[in-house]
């Protein structure tokens, strides 16, 4: 009983978070700048900002991330951190050879009021930078917001520092990547190539967090979104954000820079999530649905009909980030489960504006709840009062599943106790199918561990 | 869109200068949005009539993300657009971060935006740029005009000379310039002359002299601007003045800081120090 002292009373509390769900910005900002080719992020603040993002991540994907820090020490808190950025540019570019930096800020760099833009341009203006490379960057102060802001700003600094347009629009759509790992990335570019529309997906993380063992350890591995592709996404037809809180911002900011015109979906995970990621596409790219894709489709419903037995009226608690359990819980009531407890770390009164539109007309009863205060121990304690069948969450829900003996998915961000996230995906039909997988084995497996001897079934 | 940051030592009338010039801008027909931006909040109290209510940082405490334009913005004298930054109390928190803050808060609801219409935007800072926070008007695409208001005295040019260092950064890198000193007198000997000299040597312009008048200080106690309370008054006038050099004014430098002998033998020069 290691959560032991989580009460059953519900308290209202004020000023105390106990087990957050969600982290902080930069390692959002910092992901989503290992989604271009060529980056090295680039931490401005203390170093133990920096070691804690990278270790986050490298745990999460098994792969190892690089990042630099301007190594904040008492003097930079005094004086402001730009002498350390110009310093630390100048060696990055000599020494690690990226095509890019991406700069987000820390706690620190923001409080003391250091400006990026101005930063970075003087770094341009006195040389520092050379011909061909660039220097992005994110304000991604962890006293606002999550992980999920943070990864937001960097996408969207992404879209508006190199959008270029140069008045020939280009036959291809944009797809803003919301938070999602590299196996979703590589799903959506399937689908889009399965579907026939050209598209530019940014950021990309995939063939760089999921890097193949060669025997040769490549600094900046092959894929991430190229600088070429990113000039021309001023130029494309149309932006598709995927995700209304990781996304969106970076499709406004293109629109009001390039007049690209934007539509926002979830994130394309479950059935009816993806029918609307696949339609639109298909409408916006002018092609038919081909018939592979309609078959993953149908596999997926056949699927869910043959075991709908066994999922319905399951309830489930579930934690994570906005854009992932919109779909998620959307996609749960589509199985006909009963997604009843629900939590995330990071504010925002779009995603309960939408989790209420959802909900109100499927399962009024279910208790959810974002931003500030909204916590693992109030889910837990919610699990204690009326008991689940399934927890859906990143790793530290572990903690919670052990104590109440409930059936475990692991699910979003971080996951540092097994693998798969990278290399299966989440999005799609195919997702889909991995989702209902993972929920029936986790259900399935807990009623033989508790069938009795008589009812322990070989056929189910 | 004009954007105008106003700076100065602490107690050099500041807010008072850059309210009454306001009322003579908003007189002229402009429409003008005053932001303050120093913790004591008091920089909108002659045209609002009374200190605001509620500040952005106070508002954003209470009500968290739902905060909307009308909470924060009040109307003043002819329908100028007041609002104020706020802050901590004395000796706590951090207020530079505040006005990072409540300035990006401002610009997220659409403060600026053209459906306002607005002609100026004005921005009173406390005192002297002290950290990255006060630095906050004067960062980029936000105020694009500095003008220092500063007397003969020693310490206010001693001050002036220190902000010039701090434009100057952001001068470099970005696009705001200097418009100009204010000389707001306070009856100091050759003052006129040692202001005019003093931008001179910066590089900018004493773009007026407004003169000491104890009738600002009784509009000031009756909560008004001078072009309000009496706008018949010879003071009225001078901000009338201020206002349309401001309005008209095309001499806009990247100054040129003096070191601090430079600014000793200049007071030396004209006497103060004798």
């Amino acid at each position: 009983m290691l959560l032991r002292h989580t009460s059953k009373e519900v308290k209202e509390r004020e000023g105390l978070t106990i087990n957050p769900a969600k982290t902080c910005q930069p390692i959002g900002a910092m992901y989503a700048a290992l989604g271009i080719h060529g980056c090295l992020p680039h931490s401005h603040g203390s170093q133990g900002c920096c070691s804690y993002h990278r270790s986050t991540l490298t745990r999460h994907y098994k792969e190892p991330v690089m990042a630099a820090t301007s190594s904040f020490t008492e003097g930079a808190s005094v004086f402001g951190g730009q002498a350390n950025l110009l310093a630390a540019i100048d060696t990055i570019f000599s020494v690690y050879e990226p095509d890019i930096i991406a700069v987000h800020s820390t706690c620190l760099s923001e409080t003391i009021g250091d400006d990026l833009q101005q930063i970075t341009r003087k770094a341009n203006d006195d040389g520092k930078i050379p011909e061909g490379k660039r220097v992005i960057f994110a304000s991604t102060p962890s006293f606002i917001g999550s992980h999920v802001t943070g990864y937001a700003n960097m996408v969207t600094g992404i879209a508006q520092q190199f959008a270029v347009s140069t008045g020939a629009k280009k036959n291809q759509i944009n797809i803003v990547a919301g938070w999602m790992e590299p196996s979703d990335m590589r799903e959506i570019k399937r689908l889009a190539k399965e579907l026939g529309v050209k598209i530019v997906l940014f950021p990309d993380t995939s063939d760089v967090l999921d890097a193949p063992q060669t025997g040769k350890h490549e600094f900046y591995p092959k894929g991430g979104t190229t600088i070429p592709e990113l000039e021309s996404i001023g130029d494309s037809l149309h932006s598709i954000a995927l995700g209304s809180i990781s996304a969106e911002p970076a499709a406004i900011a293109l629109e009001k820079k390039c007049k690209v015109p934007f539509e926002t979906l979830e994130v394309p995970i479950g059935l009816t999530a993806t029918d609307r990621f696949i339609m639109s596409l298909s409408e916006i790219g002018g092609v038919t649905v081909p018939d592979e894709i309609t078959a993953d489709r149908g596999r997926l419903v056949d699927v869910i009909a043959d075991m709908e037995q066994y999922l319905y009226g399951k309830r489930v608690a579930l934690f994570g980030d906005p854009d992932q359990l919109v779909p998620l819980t959307e996609f749960l009531l589509d199985l006909n489960m009963k997604p009843v407890q629900i939590v995330s770390g990071t504010p925002g009164q779009r995603f309960e504006k939408t989790m209420r539109e959802i909900l109100d007309a499927r399962s009024p009863e279910t208790k959810f709840k974002n931003g500030i205060g909204a916590d693992m121990f109030l889910l837990h304690q919610w699990m204690k009062n009326e008991p689940v069948d399934l927890l859906i969450g990143n790793t530290y829900g572990k903690y919670m599943a052990r104590d109440e003996d409930v059936p475990f998915i692991r699910f979003g961000f971080p996951i540092l106790d097994r693998i798969g996230h990278s290399y299966f995906p989440n999005v799609g039909y195919s997702g889909g199918l991995r989702l209902v997988e993972k929920i029936l084995t986790a259900l399935l497996d807990r009623q033989d561990r508790d069938a009795l001897e008589e009812k322990f079934e070989l056929v189910m | 869109m004009r954007k105008v940051a106003i700076y100065g030592k602490g107690g050099i009338g500041k807010s008072t200068t850059t309210q009454n010039t306001v009322a003579g801008l908003a007189e002229m027909g402009k429409k003008v949005m005053v932001i303050g931006c120093d913790p004591k909040a008091d920089s909108t109290r002659l045209l609002l009539g009374g200190l605001q209510q509620k500040t952005v940082l106070d508002t954003l405490r209470e009500e968290g993300e739902e905060v909307e334009l009308e909470d924060i913005i009040k109307p003043g004298y002819r329908n100028t657009r007041c609002t104020e930054s706020g802050g901590p109390e004395p000796g706590v928190g951090c207020a530079g971060r505040g006005i990072i803050t409540s300035v990006n808060l401002l610009e997220q609801l659409g403060a600026f935006d053209d459906e306002w219409d607005l002609d100026y935007v004005f921005y009173d800072v406390l005192g002297d740029v002290v950290c990255g926070g006060f630095a906050m008007p004067i960062r980029d695409g936000k105020a694009e005009e500095i003008y220092i208001v500063c007397s003969g005295e020693m310490m206010a040019m001693y001050a002036a000379n220190n902000i010039c260092k701090g434009i100057l950064k952001y001068a470099d890198t970005g696009g705001v310039r200097l418009g100009g000193l204010i000389c707001n007198s306070r009856n100091v000997d050759n003052e006129r002359q040692m202001i005019e000299e003093l931008a001179k040597k910066i590089g900018t312009q004493m773009i007026h002299f407004v003169p000491r008048n104890n009738f600002v200080q009784r509009a000031e106690i009756n909560r008004q601007t001078v072009i309000e309370y009496d706008p018949t008054h010879v003071q009225a006038d001078e901000y009338r003045a201020l206002a349309t050099k401001i309005d008209q004014n095309k001499m806009f430098v990247i100054p040129k800081p003096l070191e601090i002998e430079e600014l000793e033998a200049l007071l030396i020069e004209f006497g103060i120090a004798n």
